[in-house]
């Protein structure tokens, strides 16, 4: 598949790749996604803004340089923003070495902030972090020293706006919500216009990707996510009355099948999603899922799976590749509709 | 003065730390809301913050476009959300005042960028948040602080009246598109006040004609709280 390499995150040629419940494909462009939403669906799309998660320092001990990407908080609370669990990251392209170890009491210089390394985790470039600022100290140090996280297939330094979905609202994902680019203002209103209703979870979506294959075989991470009152409702009304729940983005899966009680409600409220979704899973809440395309092997392919048997996955992947499709946060996108049990 | 009513409201103030704004700091706080302002100059920032007893001090210049979000993250981050925007940091232009003829272009385009680019970024950054206190059944308000002198025309007022009768516009506009959102947008003109802005403009006014700031932001306050 072609890398999408520039940070157009609403590309008027974007395509949509569409496998319906009996396992169909057909093509579309991104904007006729509206055309698959049905009078009395529920689109539920995660609004959480994108922090700016990488910040560049110093390691203290060897006073060698540093990326730290955050990658997980416990909690979405204002005034609990010590703690996080980071990554200590060097560019693959680069080539340099790795990044010096780390060890827990270990003082991270990281522009105006001041981090210790708490604990090393179930890998050694995978830490808990506690700055010792402020909490306006570090919102404001983030704000202003983090620079969005930023792979090596898109080239042009990525401006945290580049992140941030139309929707976004709470700076708590590390990572953008991607698939919730296919979303403008006006396609909210489409959906309302088609008698469908239009909802939202904030769900801390973590890093994808750290290029360490140990360290990948961990993701995702816990993901702490809220779920307002109001969508909950709208959820179970659409249940009700036969509409379907079409989630924007794996990060949204992930919440309301964390929070979906058995007989396919949601409780809402704040919560931590700690499962993984795959081929066992069996979906309670949603019944669709817009994404980006993944690559097998990914913990988002695997959720994909919850929705598509291996058969139809692999022919997608194999139509993806031969028609081009752009891989990737900013490329194209997928519309899996559940498969329907026989 | 009733001191209780917008009690857990989440409102943001751009140029918090004279005048109107300042005003609006106070009296917002006074009636239980919770406060995070916004200004370019970090002293005067961390002496409002330190005089306005829980009010929320961000150092930013909305005039900026790469200062929008950062300003926004930390909006959102420290208040949790937002119900009500007021961007009132505004530029007069040209100091002194200048006839239209005589105002250099760069003074036109730093009087566009705070008082209408600046609203315009920063409302649709936090727009988001906005719509999810929609949703929550929260009823958010943008206001837009304007001037007489965005209907009228005052000689010598062109790069503030200009930007303020786009900003007044766009305030409509804005206003009937986001309805459907649940987001409410004005555009309020709170009359000539003995402000720091007023004193550039027009450094020999009388100030005793002039209307208290205070006078001002009770009546936002009041607008807010309808």
């Amino acid at each position: 598949m072609i890398a999408a390499h520039v940070p157009v995150q609403r590309a008027p040629d974007a395509r949509l790749l569409v496998l319906d419940e009996h396992g169909v494909m057909s093509h579309h462009t991104r904007a006729e996604f509206l055309d698959f939403v049905r009078r009395g669906d529920a689109v539920v799309a995660n609004d959480a803004a994108t922090l700016p998660a990488s910040l560049f320092g110093i390691h203290a001990p060897t006073g060698r340089a540093i990326e730290v990407r955050l990658a997980a908080r416990r909690s979405l609370l204002p005034g609990d923003v010590r703690r996080f669990s980071a990554v200590d990251f060097r560019t693959p392209t680069e080539h340099r070495a790795l990044p010096p170890p780390m060890q827990a009491g270990d003082s991270l210089r990281l522009g105006p902030l001041t981090a210790s390394v708490t604990r090393v985790l179930a890998h050694p470039r995978f830490v808990d972090l506690r700055f010792e600022n402020r909490a306006g100290d570090i919102w404001s140090g983030l704000a202003r020293h983090g620079r969005p996280i930023q792979y090596a297939y898109v080239q042009a330094p990525l401006a945290i706006w580049d992140t941030w979905t139309r929707i976004a609202s709470q700076p708590v994902a590390f990572e953008a919500p991607s698939a919730g680019f296919i979303l403008d203002w006006a396609s909210i209103r489409s959906i309302r216009d088609r008698g469908a209703c239009f909802a939202t979870v904030t769900h801390a979506a973590g890093i994808s990707s750290t290029g360490d294959e140990a360290l990948d075989a961990l993701l995702p991470f816990d993901e702490p996510y809220h779920i307002p009152a109001s969508t909950a409702a709208l959820i179970e009304a659409s249940k009700r009355n036969g509409g379907r729940v079409m989630a924007i983005g794996t990060t949204v899966v992930r919440a309301l099948e964390h929070a979906a009680n058995g007989d396919g409600t949601i409780t809402a409220g704040f919560g931590i999603a700690t499962q993984r979704i795959g081929p066992a899973t069996r979906l309670r809440a949603v019944d669709a899922i817009v994404s980006g395309t993944h690559e097998k092997g990914t913990s988002h392919y695997e959720l994909l799976r919850a929705f598509q048997d291996d058969v139809a996955l692999r022919a997608m992947a194999r139509e993806a590749e031969a028609r081009g499709y752009r891989t990737h946060e900013f490329g194209d996108s997928v519309l899996l509709v559940k498969r329907a049990r026989s | 003065m009733n001191a209780t009513n917008l009690s857990g409201l989440r409102v943001a103030i751009t140029g918090g730390t004279s005048g109107l704004g300042l005003a609006l700091v106070r009296e917002l706080l006074a009636r239980g809301a919770r406060v995070a302002f916004v200004a370019r100059h970090e002293d005067d920032v961390e002496r409002v913050a330190r005089e306005q007893h829980g009010a929320i001090g961000i150092v930013g210049d909305v005039s900026r476009k790469e200062e929008i979000h950062p300003i926004a993250i930390q909006v959102l981050g420290r208040l949790g959300g937002l119900d009500v925007l007021i961007n009132n940091a505004s530029s007069l232009g040209p100091v002194p005042l200048a006839p239209l003829a005589d105002t250099e272009c760069e003074d036109l385009e730093a009087a566009l960028a705070t008082n209408l680019l600046g609203p315009f970024r920063l409302t649709k950054a936090l727009l988001g948040s906005l719509t999810a206190s929609a949703r929550d059944g929260r009823h958010p308000l943008v206001i837009n602080i304007s001037s007489d002198a965005a209907v009228n025309a005052y000689a010598t007022w062109g790069a503030y009246g200009a930007s303020k009768a786009a900003l007044h516009h766009l305030s409509r506009i804005w206003c009937e598109e986001l309805a459907a959102e649940g987001v409410r947008v004005v555009s309020v003109d709170p009359g000539d006040m003995d402000t720091p802005l007023h004193a550039l403009a027009v450094p020999d006014a009388d100030r005793s004609t002039l209307k208290k700031p205070e006078t001002a932001a009770r009546e936002i306050a009041a607008l807010i709280a309808a």
